[in-house]
């Protein structure tokens, strides 16, 4: 069987380092890695519901361990992996239809939903603290 | 048709294994789903927020609440499993390593799965 002979490393053309870094790129990144934190996020909702199911000493650890500053800072970044991933599935899903895929408007789409993700987060939080 | 497969490349299996299409639509149908579902979700733990422990099981409990809460939560699960999926096959190139780590991924989800299934029929009929 044939093998390349050359043992030295082909030099590469520069690439990621040299470029100007778009935000599709970033989008693309961040879609990857809120699905990864949301991942592990399942971890919580669990611990949460079989507090609930345990007894009222678990929940009102649960909650007190969510409630904390720490807690809260999680679950802030929790709720805006959940926005941003749901609005990176929209912008995919319009994407499946075949449209918007142009570079402007993916650049634009990308802008929109990180906005979106954002003012929703925020949205949500605000509501938070108005209801307790 | 023209082969463009090697016959090398034919006999180690290495190729298409016939099923990405149905991974891209589950994908898809389990996100679409999960839109309406999340919001949902979110709008609940919004209300379940400083409730007490037994207005939180008497809200799981409700019916309207607990059907949705639960297709959430295994969506949900069946969309990561299938993502992270995606990421091990993108990522990791040892074959024995892969395999492990698709295995773990089902395991994992499935784990969380029964465990947030059993605590939510205990809140709603454990009494």
């Amino acid at each position: 069987m044939s093998r390349p002979t050359a043992a030295a490393k082909r030099p590469l053309s520069p690439h990621l380092t040299i470029y100007r870094w778009p935000v599709t790129m970033t989008l693309s990144i961040v879609h990857r890695v809120t699905g990864g934190a949301l991942y592990v996020g399942t971890l919580l909702v669990a611990w949460w519901l079989v507090a609930a199911a345990t007894s009222e000493d678990w929940f009102n650890t649960a909650n007190a361990v969510m409630g904390s500053i720490l807690g809260q800072l999680v679950l802030i970044g929790f709720t805006w992996a959940m926005f941003m991933h749901t609005v990176g599935g929209l912008r995919h899903m319009l994407w499946d239809t075949g449209v918007a895929m142009e570079k402007h408007v993916s650049t634009q789409t990308a802008w929109a939903s990180l906005v979106a993700s954002l003012v929703l987060t925020a949205l949500t939080w605000v509501a938070l603290y108005l209801v307790v | 048709m023209v082969e463009l497969r090697t016959p090398l490349r034919k006999v180690r299996g290495l190729g298409s294994t016939r099923s990405g299409t149905s991974h891209f639509w589950a994908v898809r149908v389990t996100s679409v789903a999960l839109v309406p579902l999340s919001l949902f979700v979110i709008g609940l733990l919004l209300s379940l927020a400083g409730t007490s422990f037994l207005e939180a099981r008497a809200t799981l409990a409700n019916p309207l609440i607990f059907v949705p809460v639960i297709l959430f939560i295994l969506i949900s699960l069946e969309h990561m499993r299938l993502g992270m999926q995606e990421v091990v096959s993108d990522y990791i190139h040892s074959e024995l390593l892969k395999v492990a780590l698709m295995m773990l991924n089902s395991f994992f989800a499935v784990l969380i799965g029964a465990t947030c299934v059993f605590s939510l029929l205990k809140i709603a009929f454990g009494g």
